[in-house]
Formats: structure tokens, sequence, C-alpha cells
């Protein structure tokens, strides 16, 4: 296989384009299809202060090296989410990713600042461990934005990510959720602006991205996510893919252009209805607030409340085996 | 060849020349949620591999959303 672009051997073939790429040729499709959603969907400038949203894995340790590779001015969180030695490895990966490039990190940790971790929320609340995950991501990442006056937070989701959600919320015809699955969301009364400049390419491009650039990342997944539904959606579109390569991005880039566009006036609607949690003062959505004693509490303080308050929890104790874990003991077991 | 799998990451043996999309095929692998890579640099699925090559097949998709 030779490369589209200067005919020289391809390192990978990408069927959605029909086409292959030298390391060069490939970096730069990157670069382009980065400019490009960061253009056209207005995410940033080159003056704005930038947060990343990290985790030690391939998508926000891609993104944060493609914003700085383009220029941009940015720092990285890590929030310790307290997930075993998935939690351990991964900071590792976040530390040493920004101490080789000269960036910033911020570490939050669950545990030490606020007496929880994931397994513990996961068990205390009764929650999925990723509900309670992503809760507490999202009030600490915008916390920080805030705090740290930041214009804008970036996130790595990439298209396989929206791709999947978009196919969970067209399942349930989930009209509000499909309504706000835009790759800009607008900062708006304590909120900040979260943008997603990776809608435009894969996770397959997304790790390929990590391996030429020699970028070591967390490859093991996350043992909470494990057989997660997502993932049963991840892999249905890949099936689909693979038949018919662009499916992915003609679904969620279609839907971009031609479908969010009429679900615009959904979209606006609640986005003024929010009020001041009463124990940490964030702005509190109607859909997450709740009354104790007679007081607006946010979910996130709610979650804290219960989380802290309970024993901690091993991992274990909360995770299910992967179908790939499961299949791998079928090996062990059929030799 | 040897071959290295993850999530779990275990090891197994192949006999063998292979192409990349072959190799693939055979351990019922999809193209799309995987890059393989040979002697530590990627390759495409037409690329032939050889029976002394040491190849790593990294799943790329990831949980969170």
């Amino acid at each position: 296989m030779k490369c589209r672009t200067c005919r020289e051997p391809a390192i990978i073939d990408l069927p959605r384009h029909n086409a292959n790429f030298c390391a060069e040729h490939f970096l730069q499709l990157c670069r382009r299809q980065v400019a490009k959603a960061i253009h056209d969907h207005e995410m940033f400038t080159a003056s704005d202060r930038i947060l990343v949203a990290v985790s030690g894995g391939k998508d926000s340790l891609a993104v944060w090296d493609l914003l700085v590779d383009l220029g941009y001015r940015a720092d990285g969180l890590y929030i310790a989410l307290g997930i075993g030695e998935y939690s351990d490895e991964s900071r590792g990966y976040a530390e040493r990713f920004a101490a080789e490039r000269g960036l910033v990190l911020n570490v939050v940790s669950l545990r030490e600042e606020y007496g929880y971790d994931v397994p513990t929320a996961a068990k205390a609340t009764g929650r999925v461990p990723c509900s309670a995950c992503g809760m507490s991501k999202r009030h600490l990442f915008d916390k920080a934005a805030l705090d740290g006056g930041y214009d804008v937070v970036v996130t790595g989701h990439n298209l396989d990510d929206e791709a999947a959600v978009l196919f969970g919320n067209a399942l349930r015809w989930d009209v509000e959720y499909l309504a706000r699955q835009l790759p800009v969301l607008p900062a708006r009364h304590g909120f900040p602006r979260k943008v997603k400049p990776l809608i435009r390419l894969t996770e397959r491009e997304m790790a390929a991205w990590c391996v030429v650039r020699g970028i070591d990342y967390i490859i093991e997944e996350c043992p909470m996510a494990a057989g997660n539904r997502h993932l049963g959606y991840k892999e249905a579109l890949n099936s689909l893919e693979e038949k018919s390569p662009g499916t992915k991005a003609s679904y969620y880039l279609g839907f971009l252009d031609r479908m969010a566009p009429l679900l615009a006036d959904l979209a606006a609607t609640g986005a003024d209805s929010v009020r001041p949690c009463a124990r940490c003062g964030a702005a509190t959505g109607v859909a997450d607030e709740h009354a104790v004693d007679g007081e607006i509490v946010c979910a996130f303080c709610r979650l804290v409340e219960r989380s802290a308050a309970h024993a901690p929890v091993s991992v274990d104790l909360v995770r299910k085996k992967s179908r790939a874990e499961r299949r791998a003991t079928m090996e062990v077991e059929a030799r | 060849m040897k071959v290295i799998l993850r999530n779990p990451r275990r090891e197994i043996v192949i006999d063998g020349r292979r192409r990349v999309h072959a190799l693939l095929a055979e351990l019922e692998l999809a193209r799309e949620g995987h890059l393989v890579i040979r002697n530590g640099t990627l390759v495409p699925g037409d690329a032939e591999l050889d029976r002394d090559d040491v190849i790593e097949i990294r799943p790329v998709i990831s949980g969170g959303a």
C-alpha cells in the first residue's frame, strides 16, 4: 500500500477515506480534521486559555498534543478517580506526558479532597460506576475551569464516542439529549464552554496518532466500564463501518448538519433554568437539583455526602468482566 | 510469529506468514477496532507478517463517553 499523497509506503489504511497514508501525511490529515472542527464550530481562538480534561488514555493525550502542536495554549486537569491500579497507572501516563513536554497538569483527587472514590460512590448510591464517575468529572472540570479562569474545557470525545451516544439517544428517542449532543456547549450561568475538537476523527485514528507520535497511554480498558452499553453501541457501529466504510462519519456529521438545526429550539429550552447549590455554590440545572432540608443541593454534593459516609469499596466488588476477559479465560480453560 | 493481545494482556504464537487482514480475521478481531503494530511500527492491512515478527494487536475502543 502506498500513501495517497506522496506514494511512499503507507503505515495505515483508512477505508472511510478510501486511502492509505504514510506517517507524515497521516499526521497532516489529523491536524487538518481538528483544525476544521475548531474552525467550523467556532470552538476557541488562539487567545483563549484552554483546560484539557486528561485521563491518561489515548484520546485526551492526543487532543492535548494536537492543540499544542497547532499552537494553542492548553493546560491539563487529571482527576484521580480511585479506580485501583487503573487510576494509579493512568495518572502516571498523564504526568509523564505533561512533564516530558513542559506542560501544566493540575490534579484533583476524589479520595483526598472529597473523601470518596468511584467504586465507593457506585456502591453507596446504587448508580452504575460510569454514572458516578461522569457526574464527578463534569462537576470538577466545570469548577476547575471557572476557578482557574479558563475560557473553555476541551474533552477528547472522538467520532466513535459521539456516534455511539447518538445511537443510544436515537434508540430511546431521547430528544432532549439529542438536541444537546453538540460539539460546542456554550458557557452559561456558572458553566464553562465545553468543546470536542476530535469529532471528525475516529478512535482508531486517535490510537494511531499516539503510536506515530510516540505517546504512551493507558491501553487497558477501565475496569468499571467493561461491558457497559456504550461499548456495545460502538461494536455495533463498527460492524456497520466494516461493511460500509464512512458510516459513522455520515451518521454523526450528518446529524450535526441536518438534524441538530431542527432541534435548536429544544436545545435552548431550559438553558437559563439554573440555581446555585446551597452547599458548594455551583450552578445547578433543574434536572439535577434536589431539596435537602428545604435547600437546593446539587447532585454532586449529594453524591459526596452519601459516598464519603460509606466505607471504602474495592474495585473488584463493583466491576464486571469484559467480553475480552471472558474470552481470554475461556482460551485458558480450553487448553 | 509472536502475537501480543491486550485486555487482558496475553501472548499467542501463530505458525507461518500472514497478511494483517488475514491475521485479524483468523483471530475474529474487527479491523476498525484494532491497530496492528510490527516491531513497534504501525502496518496497514495488506502488510505481510513474517514468522519472526513480534506483533502487537492493540484494541482502540475505550469505554468512556
